[in-house]
């Protein structure tokens, strides 16, 4: 290898971009060549500098804004207006966003069933092994600190073992292709995956169980948040794990 | 009110391209070297990439918003018709000049001493192009050479020569300021 070689060569090494085989080479001429060994550990040293000065350039909000309004926007629902799906708009899992409201996705009725069955698509993932949880922990003060900064909403993690459900962790899980949080539990050996999303509606709905594919699917709003139980256990008792998460919920913020 | 469609392709256009809006905008910040056609060429770069998003195919969406940017910046040059484009992508008499040049004041013993960001941005300023704009993608934006040869839409092995020779010159001009400064 010639210095002129190695001389570019070296930069590829810093960078990590070279095959074994030439990595070796590269090595070899920098072990002979004092040169350009000394070349070498100069330009490291100036990535190490590099790489410890803030170079990066934050866009202004303004920027931010503008780039936002020029995007089709869902028009903001008058408030009196009655829409059973308004409940499930999902709010962005892009925090950034919230600078400019949430966007409402009024979804067609069709879609209630698309996101149903995606709901069940990503509990059935779920199930495949190594997939249950991003974070493991029977603990509560554990799993709900995980979520931080990875979703707009502070999922609810409630410790239902006392209730006969234990936790056994959290996950990241994608609807509707959002990013959304998802608190697992364990019914014995079913598990039970609880999804939560944000949404523009305050208002109390009412807990509904739908089946799909052979799973009990219970969802409902609370707070700005939709709920979504999903479970091959019975509906007898996914509806009293969801009772149950309800209560604690309540106790908790009422306490 | 728009159709429901085209909401949720803004949906998805929102959640896989604005993550990266500081990247756009510091690439566009090097690139253009002035803040306010920064912002412009940024916005106009969203309005595009959201046309062509249909198009999209992946993989990476950051080399894409930034081969996208490199377009509207060319444009914005070649407006200022007095200047000459920003990047041009015939190999010129820099990219045929020896990487290798003994340096008179034998910075091999030297270690370079920290600067504060601005002197480094202007240093960096100061890098010719194509040499700047591949320095920035790789040493500020960390794209992987295969991603900046997408970028720019040039061979790796140019790209590899480009970094090569825009770090040699940037340590060149750093080392030269600090003998001056001496």
């Amino acid at each position: 290898m010639t210095c002129d070689e190695a001389r570019i060569l070296l930069h590829a090494l810093l960078d990590n971009e070279l095959d074994a085989g030439h990595a070796r080479e590269v090595e070899a001429h920098l072990a002979a060549c004092p040169d350009c060994a000394a070349e070498f550990a100069a330009q490291r040293e100036m990535q190490r500098v590099l790489a410890d000065t803030s170079l990066r350039y934050t866009a202004p909000a303004s920027l931010r804004s503008r780039i936002e309004a020029s995007l089709p926007q869902a028009q903001r629902q008058q408030p009196n207006r009655r829409s059973v799906l308004r409940g499930f708009a999902m709010g962005s899992a892009v925090s950034a966003m919230a600078a400019t409201g949430i966007v409402a996705l009024v979804l067609r009725q069709d879609d209630q069933q698309r996101i149903l069955s995606e709901v069940v698509s990503a509990h059935l993932r779920s199930l495949q092994a190594g997939h249950l949880t991003d974070v493991v922990s029977t603990d509560q003060h554990t799993v709900k600190p995980w979520f931080n900064g990875k979703l707009d909403v502070a999922p609810p993690v409630i410790d239902l073992t006392a209730q006969g459900f234990t936790l056994v962790g959290g996950r990241l899980d994608y609807i509707d292709a959002r990013a959304i949080g998802a608190v697992v539990y364990k019914r014995r050996q079913h598990v039970v995956n609880l999804f939560v999303s944000q949404t523009s509606s305050t208002e109390h709905r009412p807990p509904k169980t739908q089946t799909m594919q052979g799973f009990n699917c219970r969802r409902w709003g609370e707070r700005g948040l939709n709920f979504w139980a999903v479970s091959d256990i019975g509906a007898d008792e996914l509806a009293e794990f969801v009772d149950k998460f309800e209560a604690a919920m309540k106790a908790n913020v009422e306490g | 009110m728009p159709a429901t469609d085209d909401l949720q392709k803004a949906q998805r256009f929102r959640e896989a391209a604005l993550p990266y809006l500081d990247d756009v905008y510091t690439l566009a910040r090097y690139l253009l070297r002035d803040a306010s056609d920064a912002e412009d060429a940024v916005q106009e770069c969203y309005l595009r990439a959201l046309k062509h998003f249909d198009s999209y195919r992946g993989p990476a969406m950051k080399p894409w918003l930034f081969a996208i940017l490199r377009n509207v910046c060319n444009a914005e040059y070649a407006r200022r018709a007095h200047r000459p484009s920003a990047i041009d992508d015939t190999p010129g008499a820099a990219d045929q000049t020896p990487i290798w040049q003994e340096s008179e004041a034998s910075p091999e013993t030297e270690v370079l001493r920290s600067r504060d960001a601005g002197a480094i941005r202007k240093l960096i300023d100061a890098l010719a192009e194509p040499f700047r704009e591949t320095f920035v993608l790789r040493e500020i934006n960390n794209l992987s050479y295969r991603e900046i040869a997408e970028a720019v839409g040039a061979p790796v092995g140019t790209v590899m020569s480009r970094l090569a020779r825009a770090r040699a010159m940037l340590r060149a001009a750093w080392t030269a300021e600090e003998e001056q400064a001496r």
